[in-house]
C-alpha cells in the first residue's frame, strides 16, 4: 500500500482526512501513482498537474524518504520504501504567496 | 415572503449572505472553500438553487464548484479549459508575442433559460460554454479567431474577459468584454464576434478608430433595453443606444471617471450606479470618502450617495465584478471592497449600512431575488 499525504486545501476538496493509501499493480511509479489519486479522486484534476501537458504545478512539490522528487521523470519507479509502504509520499504547497 | 440571498467571492473564500425582504437582518455563511480565490458564484435564472462558483489558487489552479441546492452542499465539476486548436499567441506588456495560457475564470454566466447551461469567462482571454452542468467546456473560439487575436493585449490584472452579458429579448446576442481588447458582441450565439469599440478614446490609443486595444473595465444592461449597454472604462462612463455599435461619452460631472464596477437599477433602465476611484494608478475613492454616484438619466448628470458610507480616511478600491442590484420593490444595490466591507442600501442608494465589515477582500457580488 503506498501512503500519500495531500495538502490540506487538496485534502478539503477531496473531501479526505488523514493518509491515503493506493495499490499500485506492478512497478510503482510518480506518473502512475498520479493517476491513481486523480481516478479516486477526480475533482484532484488539474490541481497537482496540468490535464493537458500532465506537467506539474509550479507551485506544488513532491517529497519522500528525504528527498525532493520534483524534477523526477513520471516514469521514473518511486524509491523502495515508497512502494513497500514504510515511507509516505508527500504533495507539498509551496511557501509563498499569502 | 420575499427574501435575497448574496453571493460573495472574495480572496479566502465564498460567502452565503441571506436575509429577508427587509434587508436589515442578516445571516452570514461562510466561508466556504476557505482559503482559495472566489473570483465569482452566480445563480441560474431558470433555477435559483443552481450556483456555479469559480474557485482558484495559485498553488493548485482551476476548480469549478456547483451547487443544486442554494450553497448549502457542492461538487467540483469539470475544470478542464482547452483552448480550440493551437492557441497562438497575443501581445504582452512590451508587445513582444506572448503564447495563449489558461490562468483562471474569472466570470461565470449561466443561461438565461437552462440550468445546465453556463459561459466561463478566462484569463487569457477566451469564452467557454458548458452544456452539461459545468462537466465539460468548449471554446466559442470565434473570439478569439476573429482576427484581432494576436493585437490583444493584458491589462494591469491580466488579460481576462470579464463580463458576459447575455440579451433576454434575441438569444443568439451575447456581449462581452476584455482587458485589455475591448467589448465584443455576437448575433449567432457566440460563432462570429465583431469589436464594439467606437466612439471609445484611450489615451494610449494613437488611433481613434482603433478596433481593440481599449480596457474595458465593465458593461452592464437592463434586461428590458438589451441595446442600451452603460460602460465603465479605465477613464470615462459610456453609453451605447445602439447594441455597442457606437459609444459616446456620459462622465458628466463625476469628481473622476475612472473606476471598476457599472450597475442599472432594476426597476428604472436610466438609473446606473459607479464608484468614482482617483485614478489608474491610485486604487481608492478620491479624497479618502467612499461615494457611490447615481445618474437617474442614463449619465452625464450624477449624484453622490454617502449616507452610511465611510467620509474619511476611507482607501479601499470595488473591483469590478463587486457590485449588483436586487430586484425587490424598492431596488436594493450591494458591494463589496477590497477592505472586506460589504455595503448594502435597500433604497436604491439613498442610505447605506454594512451587512458585514471585515471579510477578505471582496472579488465579486451576485444578489439573487425571490420574491
Amino acid at each position: 500500500m503506498i501512503r500519500v499525504q495531500l495538502p490540506a486545501h487538496l485534502r478539503t476538496l477531496a473531501g479526505v482526512d488523514g493518509e491515503l493509501g493506493f495499490e499500485i499493480a506492478g512497478r510503482a511509479t510518480q506518473g502512475g501513482l498520479l493517476d491513481a489519486i486523480e481516478a479516486r479522486y477526480p475533482m484532484l484534476r488539474g490541481t497537482m498537474r496540468d490535464q493537458v501537458t500532465r506537467r506539474r504545478r509550479p507551485f506544488l512539490r513532491f517529497f519522500a524518504c528525504g528527498r525532493d522528487l520534483s524534477g523526477e521523470s513520471p516514469e521514473a519507479p518511486l524509491p523502495e520504501a515508497v512502494a513497500a509502504g514504510r515511507e509516505p509520499f508527500l504533495v507539498v504547497g509551496a511557501i509563498s504567496g499569502g | 415572503m420575499s427574501k435575497v440571498r448574496v453571493l460573495v467571492g472574495t480572496r479566502k473564500g465564498a460567502f452565503v449572505i441571506s436575509s429577508d425582504g427587509k434587508r436589515r437582518n442578516w445571516r452570514v455563511s461562510g466561508p466556504l472553500f476557505g482559503g482559495w480565490e472566489i473570483y465569482h458564484m452566480k445563480g441560474s435564472p431558470a433555477d435559483p438553487d443552481r450556483l456555479y462558483a469559480s474557485q482558484s489558487s495559485g498553488w493548485f489552479g482551476q476548480v469549478v464548484q456547483r451547487s443544486n441546492d442554494g450553497g448549502r452542499t457542492w461538487e467540483a465539476v469539470g475544470n478542464l479549459f482547452p483552448y480550440d486548436g493551437v492557441p497562438g499567441t497575443h501581445q504582452w506588456y512590451d508587445g513582444s508575442p506572448h503564447p495563449w495560457e489558461f490562468k483562471r475564470v474569472w466570470h461565470l454566466e449561466p443561461s438565461l433559460g437552462d440550468p445546465d447551461s453556463v459561459y466561463a469567462g478566462v484569463e487569457d482571454a477566451a469564452l467557454f460554454r458548458s452544456a452539461d452542468g459545468g462537466k465539460t467546456w468548449r471554446e466559442l473560439s470565434g473570439l478569439r479567431g476573429h482576427g484581432s487575436g494576436p493585437r490583444w493585449m493584458p491589462g494591469a490584472g491580466g488579460m481576462c474577459l470579464h463580463t458576459i452579458l447575455l440579451d433576454p429579448a434575441n438569444p443568439g446576442r451575447i456581449f462581452i468584454a476584455i482587458s485589455a481588447a475591448g467589448a465584443f458582441r455576437s448575433d449567432d450565439a457566440g460563432g462570429t464576434w465583431k469589436p464594439i469599440n467606437r466612439g471609445l478614446r484611450s489615451e494610449h490609443i494613437p488611433d481613434p478608430a482603433a478596433e481593440v486595444g481599449h480596457c474595458v473595465h465593465r458593461i452592464a444592461m437592463h434586461p428590458s433595453r438589451p441595446s442600451v449597454l452603460f460602460m465603465q472604462k479605465h477613464w470615462d462612463i459610456m453609453r451605447s443606444d445602439d447594441a455597442g455599435d457606437t459609444w459616446r461619452e456620459v462622465s458628466g460631472n463625476l469628481p473622476t471617471d475612472f473606476g471598476f464596477p457599472i450597475e442599472v437599477h432594476a426597476h428604472e433602465p436610466e438609473t446606473i450606479y459607479v464608484v468614482p476611484i482617483k485614478s489608474d494608478s491610485e486604487h481608492y475613492p478620491p479624497e479618502g470618502k467612499l461615494r457611490v454616484y447615481r445618474s437617474r438619466t442614463g449619465g452625464n448628470e450624477w449624484e453622490a450617495l454617502s449616507r452610511g458610507l465611510p467620509q474619511e480616511d476611507c482607501y479601499v478600491n470595488v473591483l469590478r465584478d463587486a457590485m449588483a442590484v436586487d430586484s425587490l420593490d424598492e431596488c436594493g444595490v450591494y458591494f463589496g471592497t477590497t477592505g472586506g466591507q460589504l455595503y448594502a442600501s435597500a433604497d436604491a442608494g439613498d442610505n447605506w449600512a454594512p451587512i458585514v465589515r471585515d471579510l477578505p477582500a471582496v472579488l465579486s457580488v451576485e444578489v439573487q431575488t425571490f420574491a
